[in-house]
C-alpha cells in the first residue's frame, strides 16, 4: 500500500487534531484500537494510521497481551514539544496583547 | 468577541513550517499599519522581554527590513532582518527572514491580513529550509528560561568550586 509522507517528529504528530484526540484518550488510560474506534467514532484504518505515526515518533508504546495489542501514551517526548511550542506561543501571545492595545488606540480617532 | 477568539495559536503544518494565527478586534488596515510602521511596531514587538533598539522597514518589493533588540533578562543583543518579496498593502506581505544568531539559515515569511465584520484574521506562515532551522526557532522561545537556568547553574558551580 502506498504510504503518504507523514510526519517525522513529535511536533507535527501533535499538530494533527485527530492525533491529539487519540493522545487525550490514551492520557486517560491505555487502550486497544477497537476501544479507540468506539470512543472517537472514527474508522479503524484511520485510528490505526494515526497510532502508527504516534508510535514512530515515540509518543505511543504498544504491547501484546494475549490476542490484544494494548496502546499507551509515553508522555516523555510530549513534554519537550509542549514546552517549546508553549513558550514560543507565549512569546507571540504577549506580543499580540500589546498589539491589541496599540490597535485600540488607533481605532479611537476613527470612531470619533 | 470572546477571549477565546483572540487566542494565539502556533502550529507546525509540516516539518519545516511554523504557523501563527490570531484574530484582532480592528479592521485590517489598522493591523497592517501597526505591522508596517516602525513607531507602532516597536510598541508591541518587544513582548515585554526585550528592549527594541532599531526598527527599519522599507516596505516595497526588494526593500530591506531589520528589527534589533536587547533581551531584558541577560542583555543578549539580537537582530532579525530580511527583504520584502511581495507587498500587497493591507493584505499580504512576503519577506525573507534571517536571525542574527544563525545567519546561514533564512526563512520565508508570508503574512496575511483578512478582514471580516471589521475584525482581522492574522496569519503568519514561516517556511524554513530545514527542520533543524525550524526547531531552532521554536526553541528560541525558551531562551529566557534557559538563560535563567544557566545563570543559576553557573552560580551553583561557582559555590562548589
Amino acid at each position: 500500500m502506498a504510504r503518504a509522507a507523514t510526519t517525522t517528529d513529535a511536533f507535527n504528530a501533535v499538530a494533527e487534531p485527530r492525533r491529539r484526540e487519540i493522545l487525550d484518550a490514551l492520557a486517560r488510560g491505555e487502550s486497544t484500537v477497537n476501544a479507540l474506534v468506539e470512543q472517537l467514532g472514527v474508522a479503524q484504518p484511520v485510528v490505526s494510521k494515526h497510532l502508527r505515526v504516534l508510535r514512530e515518533v515515540g509518543l505511543v508504546q504498544v504491547r501484546d497481551e494475549g490476542r490484544q495489542r494494548i496502546y499507551r501514551l509515553d508522555a516523555a517526548p510530549l513534554r519537550a514539544v509542549f514546552d517549546w511550542l508553549k513558550d514560543y506561543e507565549q512569546l507571540w501571545t504577549e506580543r499580540f496583547e500589546l498589539l491589541d492595545a496599540v490597535l485600540a488606540e488607533l481605532k479611537q480617532p476613527e470612531t470619533e | 468577541m470572546t477571549t477565546n477568539d483572540r487566542r494565539t495559536t502556533v502550529s507546525t503544518p509540516t516539518d519545516t513550517q511554523i504557523l501563527i494565527t490570531r484574530e484582532f478586534d480592528a479592521p485590517r488596515h489598522l493591523v497592517y499599519r501597526a505591522y508596517t510602521e516602525p513607531e507602532l511596531f516597536k510598541r508591541w514587538w518587544h513582548a515585554n522581554r526585550a528592549e527594541v533598539t532599531a526598527i527599519e522597514m522599507d516596505v516595497r518589493v526588494g526593500g530591506r527590513w531589520r528589527y534589533a533588540a536587547r533581551a531584558l533578562s541577560n542583555g543578549y543583543e539580537f537582530e532579525f532582518y530580511g527583504e520584502y518579496r511581495e507587498v500587497v498593502p493591507n493584505e499580504r506581505l512576503v519577506s525573507t527572514e534571517t536571525f542574527s544568531g544563525t545567519p546561514q539559515a533564512s526563512a520565508m515569511d508570508t503574512v496575511t491580513f483578512a478582514e471580516k465584520d471589521g475584525r482581522t484574521y492574522f496569519e503568519m506562515l514561516i517556511e524554513h529550509q530545514s527542520k533543524e532551522n525550524r526547531d531552532a526557532q521554536l526553541a528560541s522561545g525558551m531562551e529566557d528560561g534557559l538563560q535563567d537556568a544557566l545563570t543559576l547553574l553557573e552560580g551553583v558551580a561557582r559555590e562548589l568550586a
